[in-house]
């Protein structure tokens, strides 16, 4: 409104006028996008909601699908009280847990020492790591799959249906990264800050404790974040590797078990969609900023 | 006294070259103990198997004997094969340029308007990226059903017909493409806006000053100064769309008929499902060519980086 009375009172001078006129038709246009877009990108998470308020008769009634009637709660009792569904739930958490923690002590104690003490084919190993890291889980859980045979024949250890196999194989997916932006945060400490430590009799280990760890926290965190929230989606490794449903973990337990055959409960499958989702989305929610850099910090998958 | 002085000084140094050099060996034994785990863990289930793949292709259905290229002629002579083959690369290469430009066109939107709003829409923006693919592709499946698609119940009241989302080929082409460009454009538009934030603002000046029209900038301003990102953002993506799994296996299991498979899901369908790992990992092998030619340029841009900083 300002800016149309400046714009009005300089009538001499049109140039202003217009473009502070630019400026504020390209900022309405931006927002009318932005809506648009939003609406596109919130649209699944939503309907997920609304779906999982419906009761099943509601669900296959013929009336508005974006709309609840009879909101109810009863799709969200009925999975919590499943005992099926608490397993799945406790066996992503324990995975995810203990991948999360196996990886940044693999991952900090190695990108440490590739980023400052430097061995003999260091740089070739963080090249590999970063090589490793563009390696997908499409392409490996065949030999993977025929590997557990062989450990099975040989070594007589099942690895095969159990939900802590997992827990051996989801690093691979996170620590080539983990390592790789590690890497990244500890390199940009100062040389000195180190140098000194070591001056005043510290330990490697103490300065990796005592200096490195608590000076690249951001890095950690968003490290971190990325481990859990890739254990917590893996999809394919699960899919291929457990099936009694006591092994399960939640994204697949919920393909395989929820949907039957040709009869979808679409109401549970979506309630138990909505919180498969909840623990990262939480995640994001508190700790966006961590959550971003750990994005942008080294180009993640996409 | 002269001579005793610097005999002591060469002894001194003497010892101290060698304690330094013990201490160079502790250091380097100890970082590569530091790293001994990284290295046995991505040795034995990532490097092995990766070459182990190889191998096993190379084998007959019951694995007991060499039959060498027999499993990639054998998928040469299949007409399933060659759907795959145009379908994982129809679906990635689609799939990344319209999450490259959404993703462009977003981060734009975002960086337009006042900065104390941008964080809100940022976070907002990037939901899709947060939620496991694999629980946002179910959400899909229930807005394409067939009989109840909440999608169709919008379309209708435009007076759009009832759209076979995953029942008709071309369709079910186009949802799983659709599916994949939603969770993946989030990750450009981020991306992209970190990029734009670092392009300085006297650049935009100077163009406007000498008369630049908008497109002329973002043409001559803001994608030069982008590229590098673009580039990198872009190659990463390709890689993990051409070896997506989840969305393609949840929204239509390679049907209907076949047309949906990618390579990921049609080596799960044959190697898992069917039984055959030889010729499974043989189709999985079909994705190394464009990961590696991928890796390759990302590389080289990490070197390149690296040794300019």
């Amino acid at each position: 409104m300002a800016n149309a009375a400046v714009s009005a009172g300089m009538a001499g001078r049109p140039v202003y006028g217009s473009i502070s006129r630019d400026r504020r038709w390209a900022l309405r246009w931006s927002y009318f996008f932005l809506v648009l877009f939003a609406i596109f990108f919130l649209m699944p998470p939503i309907y997920m909601l609304i779906t999982s308020l419906k009761s099943s008769a509601e669900i296959s009634a013929a009336q508005n699908p974006w709309w609840v009637e009879n909101p109810t709660l009863s799709n969200y009792v009925e999975l919590l009280t499943q005992n099926q569904f608490l397993v799945f739930f406790r066996n992503s958490a324990i995975v995810s847990v203990c991948v999360v923690a196996i990886s940044m002590v693999i991952s900090v104690s190695a990108a440490f020492a590739l980023a400052r003490m430097k061995f003999w084919g260091s740089a070739t190993l963080a090249t590999g790591v970063f090589l490793t890291y563009l390696i997908p889980d499409t392409l490996l859980f065949i030999p993977l799959f025929k590997m557990f045979a062989f450990v099975r024949e040989n070594l007589g250890i099942e690895l095969m249906n159990h939900w802590w196999t997992l827990i051996i194989i989801y690093p691979t997916l996170t620590v080539p990264f983990c390592t790789w932006i590690m890497i990244g945060y500890f390199a940009s400490i100062p040389k000195e800050l180190d140098e000194a430590a070591l001056i005043d009799g510290a330990t490697w280990m103490q300065t990796l404790t005592k200096i490195f760890i608590p000076v690249a926290l951001p890095g950690i965190i968003a490290a971190t974040i990325f481990a859990f929230t890739v254990s917590w989606a893996q999809f394919l490794y699960p899919l291929a590797f457990t099936t009694s449903t006591s092994e399960l973990v939640l994204p697949v337990g919920i393909v395989t078990t929820l949907i039957k055959g040709d009869v979808f409960n679409w109401g549970q499958i979506m309630t138990g969609a909505l919180l498969g989702a909840a623990p990262p989305l939480i995640i994001y929610a508190f700790l966006m900023d961590y959550y971003i850099a750990g994005l942008t910090a080294g180009a993640t998958k996409g | 006294m002269a001579d005793i002085a610097a005999r002591n000084t060469a002894i001194l140094e003497g010892n101290r070259r060698g304690g330094l050099h013990r201490l160079m060996q502790r250091k380097s034994t100890i970082a590569f103990l530091m790293a001994l785990p990284l290295i046995v863990l991505l040795g034995v289930l990532v490097a092995y198997p990766a070459g182990y793949a190889v191998w096993l292709s190379m084998l007959n259905k019951s694995m007991t004997k060499f039959v060498g290229f027999g499993n990639f002629e054998f998928l040469f002579k299949r007409a399933t094969f060659w759907d795959v083959f145009f379908q994982s690369c129809l679906f990635a290469i689609s799939a990344v340029i319209f999450k490259a430009i959404i993703g462009f066109v977003v981060a734009h939107f975002v960086h337009n308007i006042p900065t104390k709003g941008q964080r809100k829409w940022r976070g907002m923006l990037l939901v899709p990226w947060v939620i496991p693919p694999a629980m946002s592709t179910l959400a899909w499946l229930w807005l394409f059903d067939p009989s109840y698609s909440a999608i169709n119940w919008v379309l209708m009241h435009f007076g759009i017909d009832r759209i076979p989302w995953t029942g008709e080929a071309n369709w079910a082409r186009f949802a799983v493409i659709l599916v994949n460009i939603w969770v993946g454009a989030p990750f450009f538009m981020i991306m992209y806006l970190a990029a734009l934030k670092s392009v300085p603002e006297q650049l935009y000046e100077a163009a406007s000053i000498d008369g630049a029209t908008w497109w002329q900038r973002i043409w001559y301003v803001t994608l030069p100064m982008m590229r590098n990102i673009i580039a990198i953002t872009a190659l990463f993506s390709l890689i993990v769309t051409f070896a997506n799994f989840d969305i393609v296996r949840i929204l239509t299991a390679g049907g209907p008929l076949n047309a949906t498979h990618l390579f990921a899901t049609w080596a799960f369908k044959v190697g898992i499902e069917s039984g055959d790992i030889p010729l499974g990992a043989a189709v999985s092998l079909f994705m190394v060519p464009i990961l590696a030619v991928a890796a390759a340029f990302i590389l080289r841009d990490i070197t390149k980086r690296g040794s300019e900083v």
